[in-house]
């Protein structure tokens, strides 16, 4: 759809009812605030931040943690695709290595030894979720990240799957298990 | 040279100095709180010292209203890390934000803030040449915008410094023409004689005797100060922070600092020229000042008057958008210098009609 | 008093002035032309101590304010390498030679008929009015072909400028 631009008239060009439009506005907020005491925040949530903890909506992208499955098992396999995919290099993570220990769920290979993130280099983009294969990390509701040292704030892998929590998406290689049975049982169950 | 001149000159210097500082302070803190209230927010309200809790009922009242901000303000940015980027030309790096804060502090030398108290005239300077010498280092500002913009050694710093100095330049233009039928009127570049001339009644203004000029001057003032509308040089949304971007700490505040000052002092120099300075046209409030109180009454009328027009300033800011680039140099040169122009040609004809 | 201020501006100003054209420590432009504003301000101090408010004024507002600025705006828009290369012009050395010259030629004459202990015309000093009557009236004929000069070189930068239009 094209608009049509109407010729402006005199007052337009020298900005008047701009002008005066613009302080009718801002004088009725001013007025609103100063004189009634009503504020946005106060309207639709209560109250002020910390008094008031802001709740924030479903699909918000704070903070990366790491989640466990429905049984309590790490889900990440160590793969390293959000260490490589992440913008910020806020991720690293240890492999478990020849001899480390193996996973702690059944039919999956390994887990991190070590999963750090710098939540001070994280940029909260969201990449590490979408490309993780096995749906281990997630970006949570949590905005208000705080500490008094650098260190601190570097996450490390206890205190990440403590705060991810569990996770009941699909167990992708109970699953996979699952299948492999079913076709070993023979002859087949169906028909 | 004698002593007694020197010892108040430099007396009033201190004294203004220290009060143009504070109110620099407090005009932050009145831009964050008229901003918030504008925008349905409470602005700062928290910084909350460990004295102010002794202050008898007023205490928290006065951290409601954030009184201690400036405070917090200021003991963060010293205490901030100075940072200085590897790719700086560090002279110009250096020097540039004292050259943005010095000329808006200079302006105020020639500034008649109240009649007199006593034998002492309130002025530092009494400049027959005052408002010469106020253009003259108004006009010195640009330096350290420029500069700033050149020894960042990026883009965007860059682009603010070029777009600065041009719109300084042109507005600086119109600045300059319309003051001219004031001092036509006046016939007198003295700005203790141009408050003199204001005198009387209060249509003895110059707003209301020359309003054209007043309007010019207004509109050229927001664009000199870099206020919104005319904030191009630092554009947020376009050039990140402009000629600042590179700067931190103390050197960020001083082009703080800077820009509240070149308010202070602009607003200063509208009050003298158009509203009368520290004149009020009753109760024989436009003479000289015979009594101290009087003298100190002078001087409250201009810090009102200039609070006044501080708050006028602070409230466009959130009022109007900033303009497009090339609307603000239309708007400049083939709007205001034109007008300003006109008025100049207008005003002389009539004064040359009435003196025939 | 007076005399030390002389001094001391005169002093920086020549500083200043050798700084701009022969830096010893830098080539930039942009430090030439800021050194041409610092000139600019030791001479307003010198018109200063000579009670001629209003010409050191003037000298900040027109030439420290607004042409240098517009100097710096040019040489920051130009290749800064290009302009540090030196280069030894024929023209440009004969030019400047003569221009010199002339200068001085100029300064030594006014020097020479300026009588040693005059005090200049004092009902000029410092008075805005008294400038202006006297140059609207005694010297309005060379007011107005400066004036001219100034038209002929803003028409000129016009027509430069506005070529590719034609």
């Amino acid at each position: 759809m094209i608009v049509e631009r109407k010729p402006l008239n005199l007052a337009e060009r020298l900005y008047i009812p701009a002008v005066a439009n613009g302080f009718k506005v801002t004088w009725r907020h001013f007025k609103r605030t100063l004189f009634e005491g009503r504020t946005a925040a106060g309207d639709t949530a209560g109250g002020f931040h910390p008094e008031v903890p802001w709740r924030v909506g479903e699909g918000y992208r704070g903070a990366p943690y790491l989640v466990r499955d429905q049984d309590g098992a790490t889900k990440c396999v160590s793969c390293q695709l959000c260490e490589f995919v992440c913008p910020p290099k806020a991720i690293r993570i240890t492999p478990p290595g020849p001899d480390g220990a193996p996973a702690d769920r059944r039919n999956a290979e390994k887990m991190p030894r070590e999963f750090e993130i710098n939540m001070l280099r994280c940029i909260f983009c969201g990449y590490c979720q979408e490309v993780c294969p096995e749906e281990a990390i997630f970006l949570q509701r949590d905005y208000s990240l705080s500490g008094t040292s650098r260190a601190e704030m570097i996450y490390d892998k206890e205190k990440l799957l403590a705060l991810g929590g569990a996770h009941a998406g699909l167990r992708k290689w109970k699953q996979k298990e699952d299948e492999a049975r079913a076709q070993e049982a023979f002859p087949p169950a169906a028909s | 040279m004698d002593w007694q001149f020197l010892a108040f000159s430099l007396a009033k210097i201190l004294v203004v100095f220290a009060v143009v500082m504070t109110m620099v302070a407090y005009a932050v803190l009145v831009e964050r709180k008229v901003s918030a209230f504008i925008q349905d927010r409470v602005g700062p309200n928290r910084a909350n010292p460990f004295f102010a809790r002794y202050i008898p009922y007023l205490g928290m009242k006065l951290v409601r209203w954030g009184i201690f901000q400036p405070m917090a303000d200021a003991l963060k940015a010293i205490l901030k890390e100075d940072y200085t980027p590897a790719h700086v030309r560090k002279v110009y790096f250096w020097i540039a934000p004292a050259l943005a804060m010095v000329p808006a502090l200079l302006t105020l030398a020639v500034i008649p803030f109240g009649s007199q108290l006593g034998a002492q005239k309130m002025v530092i300077a009494d400049l027959d040449v005052g408002v010469l010498y106020t253009f003259g280092i108004v006009s010195l500002g640009v330096y350290g915008i420029v500069l700033a913009g050149y020894a960042a050694n990026s883009k965007y710093p860059f682009l603010g410094g070029i777009r600065s100095s041009a719109q300084m330049i042109s507005y600086e233009i119109a600045m300059g023409l319309s003051v001219i039928p004031v001092f036509l009127l006046v016939g007198s570049l003295n700005l203790s004689d141009v408050i003199g001339a204001q005198s009387g009644s209060l249509l003895a203004w110059h707003v209301f005797k020359q309003p054209v000029a007043f309007f010019v001057f207004l509109v050229a003032a927001f664009a000199e100060t870099n206020r919104l509308p005319f904030d191009l040089p630092e554009a947020e949304t376009e050039l990140v922070g402009g000629y600042h971007t590179e700067y931190s700490s103390m050197k960020f505040a001083l082009f703080f600092l800077g820009e509240y000052a070149a308010m202070i002092s602009v607003s200063a120099m509208m009050v003298t020229l158009f509203f009368g300075g520290w004149t009020l046209p009753f109760l024989g409030l436009d003479q000289p000042a015979q009594s101290l109180w009087v003298g100190l009454l002078h001087i409250l009328i201009f810090f009102l008057k200039l609070c006044v027009l501080l708050v006028g300033i602070i409230w466009v800011r959130w009022m109007l958008p900033r303009f497009r680039y090339d609307q603000l140099m239309d708007l400049g040169w083939r709007r205001f210098i034109p007008v300003a122009l006109a008025n100049i040609v207008v005003t002389a004809g009539v004064l040359a009609m009435m003196h025939r | 008093m007076t005399d030390l201020l002389f001094v001391l501006f005169s002093a920086l100003a020549l500083l200043c002035g050798f700084l701009t054209v022969a830096n010893p420590f830098t080539r930039s432009p942009v430090a030439s032309a800021l050194f041409l504003v610092l000139t600019m301000v030791w001479l307003a101090g010198l018109f200063v101590l000579l009670h001629a408010f209003f010409i050191a004024a003037v000298q900040i507002l027109v030439y420290a304010g607004a042409v240098m600025v517009l100097f710096l705006f040019v040489i920051m828009l130009l290749d800064l390498r290009e302009e540090e290369r030196r280069r030894w012009n024929r023209f440009g050395v004969a030019a400047g030679l003569i221009s010199v010259l002339g200068l001085l030629g100029i300064t030594a004459v006014t020097l020479l008929r300026a009588t040693p202990d005059g005090t200049g015309d004092a009902q000029l000093e410092g008075a805005t009015h008294a400038l202006g009557l006297m140059l609207f009236r005694q010297y309005l004929l060379p007011f107005e072909i400066v004036s001219v000069l100034l038209l002929v070189a803003m028409l000129g930068v016009i027509l430069l400028s506005k070529r590719e239009l034609k």
